[in-house]
């Protein structure tokens, strides 16, 4: 490809791994990410002795790395550390690539790890130690939930704007279980229609609980390497082909505007150094935190125009079988999601372009999008993922 | 408007200064000596032009709303309430909350105009609704 960045598949995912998904009573988040970290180092071929790179990050833990580092006794000589919420792991991998290709390290593992659902320090706990620990003096006065309201300020604004409904915004929920009844993994696999979605205990109008994430435990790990050690290894390499992370705001009241996210930056910095658009992808992994996230990121990632998420999705567009596979996993909203969900959308795309999706599987799958989001709407990172048909 | 410098501590950071004013039930809100860039929150610069520590400025405190969420909570605690965004006159944004509002109406786009509540931690700025003249 003349011209092309050389950034563009110079590292690939050789190695990928969950733990603990769904309730891990009795363990701890350490645990669980050292059990993820050594079956991605597995399925690579690889052992903890090769890792000489480090991606990690804690919502609650500020020294999480060094944390990490002694647990699994690594002596890291790069170490990235960001922590931009939910998108982390995917903003991880563009400094991981340049630090690979500068022949800085060999082996990056990106690790992550919580057990939110079953810990003894809860999350309304957490929520008010961070409240002491990183005060709002602007918002806080007037109760929003976090992250939740957010979230539904910014559906109402695109509700208002657009005339997008709250059955447009329960189709994402509706179609996330579709493909969580096709994952064995899946933590919410029963049957879900868009009357239980609209019907379910109110939240943050207009969002009701099935418009919200889950609430698990879970463990993801993946290991990159450069293009030409991936090749060695043991299985077919999945090259990071484009990637990004913008940041817009920290909170609600300081986003620019409640319909429109950096995502749109993100991924138009992701597909130029693909040497891709939209159009072309098979598979989309978009971090549904909220219903109204994947509407979001379908229009600003350019799937769809803006204002037009809700009719994209109307009739099973987003499912098994509809115009654009979407959340294979079941997504945030059905599979797993322990606080911080981005390295699981990675892994479920790696999956996907290896073909071991099982009965959930794209067809020829070859370029998948995956989509991070953290904070509030704050972070996007955007990262295209291709098999070796696609290098 | 005008510039109101004799308001300004010089003790006090942009953070305290506004909050302070607010506990004296005041809105108070920056505006850039420099390019007259009103911003919010509060910052120690102006981000627009880069020019240090902006004025203080009162307010019109009119305004409408950008956005709004009533948050489900039970009776026995106080029951629903609502958030807003509030996009001042001035062009900047903040959140609040919503009171004599009529009730189950769409409060997006409502003209509404900054007030004053008692609350636990002392005065809480909301916002009112306001009938405009065409």
């Amino acid at each position: 490809m003349s011209g092309a960045n050389p950034l563009r598949a110079s590292a690939a995912i050789v190695g990928v791994a969950t733990a603990g998904c769904g309730e891990a009573p009795g363990r701890t988040e350490m645990e669980l990410l050292a059990e993820a970290s050594r079956l991605a180092l597995a399925d690579a071929g690889l052992t903890l002795a090769d890792v000489d790179g480090l991606a990690t990050a804690s919502a609650s833990v500020p020294m999480w790395s060094m944390s990490v580092a002694e647990y699994l006794a690594l002596r890291p000589n790069y170490v990235d550390a960001t922590m931009v919420g939910g998108s982390s792991c995917i903003g991880n991998l563009v400094p991981a690539m340049l630090a690979l290709q500068a022949g800085v390290c060999r082996t990056v593992l990106v690790c992550y790890g919580s057990t939110q659902r079953t810990a003894v320090m809860n999350r309304a706990a957490l929520s008010r130690a961070r409240k002491q620990l990183d005060p709002n003096p602007y918002e806080q006065p007037y109760a929003p939930l976090a992250p939740a309201t957010s979230y539904a300020l910014a559906a109402a604004r695109h509700m208002h704007q657009y005339g997008t409904t709250r059955r447009q915004l329960a189709e994402v929920a509706v179609a996330a279980r579709r493909w969580a009844q096709l994952n064995p993994e899946a933590f919410m696999r029963g049957p879900l229609t868009i009357d239980d979605v609209l019907s379910a205990r109110r939240v943050s109008d207009p969002l009701g609980v099935r418009d919200c994430c889950l609430i698990t435990d879970g463990a993801a790990a993946f290991v990159l390497t450069t293009a030409e050690r991936a090749r060695g290894l043991r299985q077919p390499p999945v090259y990071v082909l484009g990637s990004s992370l913008s940041l817009s705001h920290r909170q609600i009241s300081a986003m620019p505007d409640l319909t429109v996210t950096a995502a749109r930056e993100s991924g138009a910095a992701a597909y130029a150094m693909a040497g891709v658009s939209a159009s072309d992808i098979n598979v989309a992994q978009l971090y549904d935190a909220f219903s109204i996230n994947t509407l979001l990121f379908l229009e600003d990632l350019g799937f769809c125009a803006k204002g037009e998420g809700g009719a994209f999705v109307e009739g099973g567009g987003i499912g098994p079988g509809g115009r654009l596979a979407v959340n294979t996993n079941g997504g945030g909203l059905s599979c797993v999601h322990p606080g911080m969900y981005g390295g699981f959308l990675t892994i479920e795309a790696v999956r996907q372009l290896r073909g071991e999706a099982g009965a959930r599987q794209i067809q020829d799958a070859q370029l998948a999008l995956v989509h991070g989001n953290g904070g509030s709407l704050s972070s996007q990172a955007t990262a295209i993922l291709g098999s070796g048909a696609t290098r | 408007m005008s510039s109101n410098n004799a308001e300004s501590s010089p003790a006090l950071g942009p953070q305290q200064h506004y909050l302070q004013a607010l506990a004296d039930r005041r809105l108070l809100l920056q505006r850039c000596a420099e390019c007259g860039w009103h911003q919010f929150p509060p910052r120690s610069l102006c981000v627009h032009c880069g020019a240090g520590e902006p004025d203080w400025v009162s307010p019109s405190g009119l305004g409408t709303v950008y956005s709004c969420s009533v948050v489900a909570r039970a009776p026995e605690v106080g029951g629903d309430y609502n958030v807003v965004l509030v996009d001042l006159d001035e062009g900047v944004r903040l959140m609040s909350h919503m009171v004599n509002h009529p009730e189950g109406s769409s409060l997006i786009g409502s003209r509404v105009s900054a007030c004053f509540e008692p609350g636990p931690e002392g005065p809480r700025l909301v916002f009112t609704p306001v009938e405009e003249a065409a």
